[in-house]
């Protein structure tokens, strides 16, 4: 993001520059639009394109960037259809106050689910299609030619039989004067140069010389910056704190109550904030929730693993008459514990209050969801609210449909009119008011032929509803359907790959008092290793190769991903000493599979060495940052299978920090080979689907080499030796 | 009030001795490339050098830096030439969200400048800083690809 900065737009932030002292390195502050807003304007062809005179081609980025690459993807969406010069592309976002100005022009700015791209890649076309047109008109009316005879490549536009050229940035201004063309052709994807190419991130440079400005990086003249400590059990209230113990202290400068559960100290910077807060002595009134610890949520999740009632979500002829009738019948229960965010940079949101108007910078999945939340708390009208967004240092679901940090500066802010107060929660903070990767536990059964064919499947899922706690309205009936996440009889969104005559699949809504929340893959994470190790288990009880039983079964679109992965990693023929694992799965859209290649040492110490991804996104419009995006998700889903698990003591979350809440780094990563497989006949999402896959394909290959099924993580509590 | 040498320049600041030099670093000097990330030591993201030893500025009080000259992703460019590690990442296309990477990159830098041909054994055993985007497999290859040019 380069051109969103006119640091001098208001008199406030004059002196930003010069604030860093003298070893900055100057400092480029987000506002929105530059184009709407700089005295040396450019008028935009159309609301996701501005072309300078100097040729710069600037587009309109809706989608927040959080590291998954959606920006470059995008932009390179916009540009096929533009026929402009890629090496000229810089990128900006409009403010959510400004798409609620224009009728929502750059239409949904949520930015979560895997939907950056497979969600609007129409209408960003269309954008880039139409400009496109525009300018070439432009020329063609000013040489006093026939449009036909026009055609533009690498911004630039040709009059063939004359063989005169001009420039998109000559023509920008003429081009902004016209009605935008009614019927636009998008290009064939065989035809792309510029989308589908495994073309480098746009946003790179900053991020290697500490230019890059993250939400916790700004800085305004007089800015303040305030710690918060939120009730540690949810459901709790503060009863008293004693500002007067901490107000004398070095750079305080205001102790402030926020809400009823929580207390801010406002500093001059972040270290004397958190020293005064760590000293401010407060009472909490911890509420109806301290009793609960993970023996007690475990053993309410426990009871609904055989409750009577339940919520179906997929069900085919008679399971349990199957089952009844089969000829072996298999049993398991697994769990998946709670799992913290915990990006690397910890919640933050800068806020600007006055009587007349509230602003906000923040890094933050969702600006929509932000606008509406600070007008609410701030109490102005939103088209007096406006949300400034900055980079990500992390998102994964934590910065998606939550407020709750962005709401706690603005209440701060109010107790400050006209001081602009930085909100940083410190990593415990961040840790222990996360909303977190629910927790479930799953009972499956599973019913074979003498042929060893699966007859019948049943698999109760008993516990924690993230739509009832976030998005209740969501819920059908009070069921939550995307409790079902990959495990649905069809649809394009995330179907369950096995053709199983009878099947009956079902969850038990258990909410504990722990706030829940989309952690990147949700439900696909603990559904896939439910689904994928229990098909494991039911290869070998049938006595039958793992790879060959999925076949028997799979959809076509499933199969294909499996049959990719498998024989790119060699499946069954793994080096000695090494087992290979399988799992496929189906989520945002998108087919996944994963070959994961172990050794576990005779003393029971794991080694992941390799693992084989095979997606199916239907498009892929950024092959290198696909495989980027495969890698890393695996990176995620392992952490949490090898060490993560938040539990629960006296109502509050006992880890704090990465000293507690482990997470795996460079020597544990394992070689990540990635096969995209598109076959161009849908849409998929990218961020997320592939992440399900890496843990049950490492816990079946656990199995290959021990004999051993783990069935509850994190894989560190676990002992591996053989059996 | 202790006294600084940070990329090259002798700087005084005024703040309590026991301030972690990562927040004089960041509030008080503006220099917030450097980052923030868990407070204990932990993750990484706060690496600087201090005589050319990679060192997590959050644990580390100001008052105990002395005379020692410290480097910060800000200065690790040379006369505005990238730093080789700086380079093999823009070449690599290390970075994802990004938030880590300051420290990473210290962190290599260090590695390179006591091991120029470090191994994977090497990298493992040094590189603990934690990249919540799992860009692990890029920093490898960026790091091989940095020790090849030499």
């Amino acid at each position: 993001m380069t051109a969103l900065t006119q640091v001098n737009r208001r008199s406030f932030l004059a002196g930003a520059a010069a604030i860093g002292g003298g070893l900055s390195l100057g400092f480029r502050i987000p506002f929105g639009l530059a184009g709407a807003q700089a005295a040396d304007s450019v008028p935009e062809v159309n609301a996701w394109v501005v072309i300078r005179p100097d040729d710069t081609v600037v587009i309109r980025i809706a989608r927040s960037e959080m590291g998954q690459g959606t920006l470059t993807g995008l932009a390179q969406l916009v540009a096929e259809e533009l026929e402009c010069d890629w090496s000229k592309i810089t990128t900006e976002y409009p403010t959510p106050g400004q798409n609620v100005a224009r009728n929502r022009v750059w239409g949904n700015f949520s930015t979560g689910g895997s939907r950056g791209i497979r969600e609007s890649n129409q209408y960003v076309r269309e954008g880039g299609a139409a400009a496109r047109e525009m300018l070439i008109r432009a020329a063609a009316a000013g040489w006093g030619v026939p449009l036909a005879e026009c055609s533009a490549a690498n911004s630039v536009i040709t009059h063939e039989p004359s063989g005169r050229t001009t420039t998109y940035g000559k023509v920008a201004a003429e081009a902004a004067k016209l009605e935008p063309p009614k019927d636009i052709e998008l290009k064939d994807p065989k035809d792309w140069k510029i989308a589908g190419k495994p073309l480098k991130r746009l946003d790179t440079a900053d991020k290697v010389n500490g230019k890059q400005v993250y939400g916790i990086d700004l800085r305004f003249p007089g800015m303040l910056t305030a710690t918060i400590r939120d009730c540690p059990v949810p459901g709790g209230k503060v009863k008293s704190f004693d500002a007067a113990k901490v107000e004398g202290m070095r750079g305080v400068k205001k102790v402030v109550p926020v809400g009823d559960t929580a207390v801010a100290v406002v500093a001059d910077n972040f270290w004397n904030a958190r020293t005064a807060l760590a000293a401010l002595p407060i009472v909490w009134d911890e509420g109806p929730n301290v009793k609960v610890t993970s023996a007690t949520i475990a053993d309410m999740l426990k009871e609904g693993l055989d409750a009577e009632q339940a919520f179906v979500g997929n069900k085919a002829g008679d399971a349990k008459a199957a089952l009844a009738g089969a000829t072996k019948v298999v049993e398991a229960v697994y769990s998946y514990p709670y799992q913290s965010h915990s990006p690397m940079e910890p919640m933050n949101t800068t806020a600007l209050y006055t009587p007349e108007k509230c602003e906000v910078w923040c890094p933050t999945q969702s600006a929509e969801g932000i606008l509406a939340a600070i007008a609410e708390v701030s109490g102005l009208p939103v088209a007096k609210c406006d949300v400034y967004k900055v980079l990500l240092g992390g998102g994964f679901g934590r910065r998606g449909a939550f407020t709750d940090f962005a709401r706690q500066a603005v209440q701060i802010a109010i107790q400050m009119p006209g001081t602009p107060v930085k909100l940083l929660w410190t990593r415990e903070e961040d840790m222990t008011h996360d909303y977190y990767h629910p927790i479930t536990q799953c009972k499956l059964r599973g019913g074979l032929d003498a042929a060893g064919n699966l007859v019948g499947l049943q698999m109760r899922i008993s516990g924690q509803s993230i739509l009832a706690a976030v998005f209740p309205q969501n819920l059908k009936d009070g069921m939550d359907p995307a409790a079902f996440q990959g495990l649905n009889p069809g649809g394009p969104e995330a179907a369950f790959g096995y053709n199983i005559p009878n099947v009956l699949i079902d969850h038990a809504m258990r909410n504990p008092h722990i706030r829940p929340g989309f952690w990147r893959g949700v439900n696909t994470n603990h559904n896939a290793i439910y689904s994928e190790c229990f098909i494991d288990e039911l290869a070998h009880a049938a006595g039958k190769n793992p790879l060959e039983f999925r076949r028997k079964m799979l959809k076509p679109k499933h199969l294909a991903v499996l049959n990719a992965a498998a024989e790119r990693a060699g499946y069954g023929k793994a080096p000695t000493g090494t087992y290979h694992g399988l799992a496929q799965f189906m989520g945002y859209g998108s087919y996944v599979a994963a070959c994961a290649e172990v050794s576990v040492s005779t003393e029971g110490r794991l080694k992941i060495h390799r693992i084989v991804a095979a997606t199916n996104p239907g498009h892929a419009v950024n092959p290198a940052q696909i495989e980027r995006q495969v890698a890393g998700s695996f990176v995620y889903g392992l952490s949490a299978a090898l060490y993560g698990e938040i539990t629960v003591n006296g109502g509050a979350i006992e880890q704090t920090n990465f000293d507690t809440y482990n997470v795996m780094r460079i020597d544990e990563m394992p070689k990540v080979e990635v096969v995209i497989v598109p076959t161009g006949d849908f849409w998929g999402g990218v961020g997320e689907p592939t992440i399900c896959v890496a843990a049950p394909a490492v816990l079946n290959a656990i199995f290959a080499a021990t004999g051993k099924r783990i069935r509850s993580l994190p894989l560190k509590d676990q002992d591996l030796k053989r059996v | 009030m202790p006294r600084l040498t940070i990329n090259g320049h002798a700087q005084q600041v005024d703040v309590d001795p026991d301030t972690p030099l990562l927040w004089v670093l960041r509030d008080t000097l503006g220099l917030t490339g450097t980052k923030y990330g868990c407070g204990i030591a932990q993750c990484g993201a706060c690496t600087v050098h201090i005589d050319g030893i990679a060192t997590r500025s959050c644990s580390m009080p100001v008052s105990a830096v002395g005379a020692r000259k410290i480097t910060t992703i800000e200065g690790l460019a040379a006369n505005g030439t990238l730093h080789k590690v700086q380079q093999a990442w823009i070449d690599n296309d290390v970075p994802q969200c990004g938030y880590c990477q300051s420290g990473m990159i210290m962190a290599v830098a260090a590695l390179l400048k006591d091991n120029a041909t470090p191994t994977d054994a090497d990298i493992d055993s040094t590189i603990t800083n934690i990249c919540r985007c799992g860009t692990y497999q890029q920093v490898r290859e960026a790091i091989h690809a940095a020790a090849a040019k030499a």
